[in-house]
């Protein structure tokens, strides 16, 4: 048995956008045990139905995270939505589908560049990020905004999609369609990369239920876990199956991750081609009382989402459970038995959001 | 097309004290702990422990409403994991958790403020 030792990993480390912090307990270059600590940049952001009401309050919890920020707005939405008993028009509903659909690819192929990167493969990390550039452009053309683009509202939506634009999506997604299969031929098949990710970090399904782990985090470990069979917005009309896979290494999550952006361009399509016509929003008068909690699947899995209001335009409470928050503790589990060269790759292979985390 | 699941949520308000006997039977149906909250509202903690069916999505919420000194016994024993959700309702709301396991002792956060989401006026 060699020594043990204990080495801090962050908050700050290159592999890391955002500070976490890991106790790493290790015995020669194997980890023993991970200890991890957030909190350094903790924002308080719940705490604001103090101050803004609940109106003012979906431009905050939009703030939450730049990647998956419509994704919270609608949540939002939906959570007050569900207490005041506001029925969103359908076209509003497919709307958001859309929206969060695009969402999920540019955040999947920022994940895919960042863990490119992560394994030195920096050809591969150029090649993801000026493809999400097409959809982040195709985001700023239907909302004018690339990242935090504010079209949510309670009661639908606030800009509608013309002819132009929905020729502009789909000709974007083609794109993507087109040269992610040239990418994720490297991903998938490359001798490299699978010798990076094949067997490392492996999560039984039974421990990533076990552990309450979520989205492609646990459907890389073999759950058929997706809140999108909620059937919540347009997902109820649309036909898809969750991306699964068995293997539960970092490899099956890259593999989930990859073909969820196919998956995504799928579902646009579907949605697009079935977008009804007619209002986008309907009013909402009043104020919210009563609580409600509210699931959705965002890029890097399941938000939960509850608000209690109490018939003034203040809440007495809003809550998110973000998907990272429900993923660290199986995060610690996979890197117990790794080697310490690829705790990086390990943590990128949840796809840590600390901004979520930190609400 | 998809099998839709979307059961209505449910939510039952118990006493503290049955809180791990209920916590345990949800931990023997195979039920998730989707995620634990805090709310303060008339002077009372709100508590709220969801539960969720990843096989029906049906998602069941334990509800316990205790005093502001009343200790809450730590689930970790029966969901290792609840303790990233004891630790931070014990430090931004001030509700006392006895027992968690892997207890951060108000150090989750690195916030200066004790128990900044409890209400100013009840501190």
């Amino acid at each position: 048995m060699g020594k043990r030792s204990v080495v801090p990993f962050g908050p700050q480390h290159p592999v890391l956008p955002e500070p976490i912090h890991l106790d790493l307990v290790i015995e020669d270059e194997k980890i023993i045990e991970a200890i991890p600590s957030i909190g350094f940049v903790h924002r308080g952001l719940e705490s604001l139905v103090d101050k803004k009401n609940y109106k003012e309050m979906m431009y905050i919890v939009e703030r939450t995270c730049g990647i998956c920020s419509f994704m919270h707005g609608m949540a939002y939405c939906e959570a007050v939505e569900d207490v005041m008993d506001v029925e969103v028009p359908d076209r509003g509903k497919y709307l958001r589908t859309i929206w969060s659909e695009l969402s999920r690819m540019h955040s999947h192929l920022l994940w895919l560049g960042l863990l490119a990167d992560g394994f030195g493969f920096e050809s591969l990390f150029y090649q993801c990020w000026r493809l999400r550039e097409s959809v982040l452009d195709v985001l700023e053309l239907t909302t004018g905004g690339r990242c935090i683009f504010s079209v949510n509202k309670i009661g639908g939506v606030l800009k509608d999609l013309d002819d132009d634009m929905i020729k502009a999506i789909l000709e974007a997604v083609s794109k993507v369609e087109v040269e992610l299969e040239a990418i994720k031929k490297t991903f998938l098949f490359d001798y490299s990369v699978e010798s990076r990710l094949k067997g490392v970090g492996v999560l039984t399904k039974q421990q990533a239920h076990d552990l309450g782990c979520a989205g492609p985090f646990a459907r890389g470990s073999g759950l058929k876990l997706d809140m999108r069979l909620r059937g919540y917005d347009a997902y109820k009309d649309l036909d898809f199956e969750p991306i699964v896979s068995e293997d539960g290494d970092g490899y099956a999550r890259c593999y989930v991750r990859t073909m969820e952006i196919f998956q995504s361009i799928d579902l646009i399509r579907q949605a697009i081609s079935k977008l009804p016509k007619g209002d986008i929003a309907v009013d909402v008068k009043g104020n919210p009382n009563g609580e409600a909690f509210v699931r959705v699947e965002q890029p890097r899995g399941e938000a939960v989402y509850y608000v209690k209001g109490n018939g003034t335009l203040f809440l007495d409470r809003m809550r998110v459970r973000t998907p990272t928050f429900a993923n660290l503790p199986g995060l610690v589990e996979t890197l117990k038995g790794a080697q310490f060269a690829d705790v990086p790759l390990l943590i990128l292979a949840i796809d840590p959001c600390i901004s979520c985390t930190e609400r | 097309m998809t099998e839709i699941l979307n059961p209505e949520n449910k939510l039952e308000e118990i006493n503290h004290e049955k809180l791990l006997r209920k916590v345990l039977v949800m931990k023997n149906n195979g039920m998730r702990l989707a995620q634990m909250c805090s709310a303060f509202v008339d002077g009372k903690y709100e508590l709220s422990y969801s539960f969720a069916d990843d096989e029906t999505y049906e998602l069941q919420t334990l509800r316990v409403i205790v005093e502001p000194d009343t200790a809450i016994p730590s689930i970790t024993e029966i969901y290792p994991y609840a303790f990233f959700y004891e630790n931070e309702i014990n430090e931004l709301f001030g509700v006392n958790v006895k027992f968690i396991n892997n207890d951060y002792h108000k150090k989750l956060y690195r916030i200066d403020v004790e128990a900044p989401f409890a209400k100013k006026e009840d501190k």
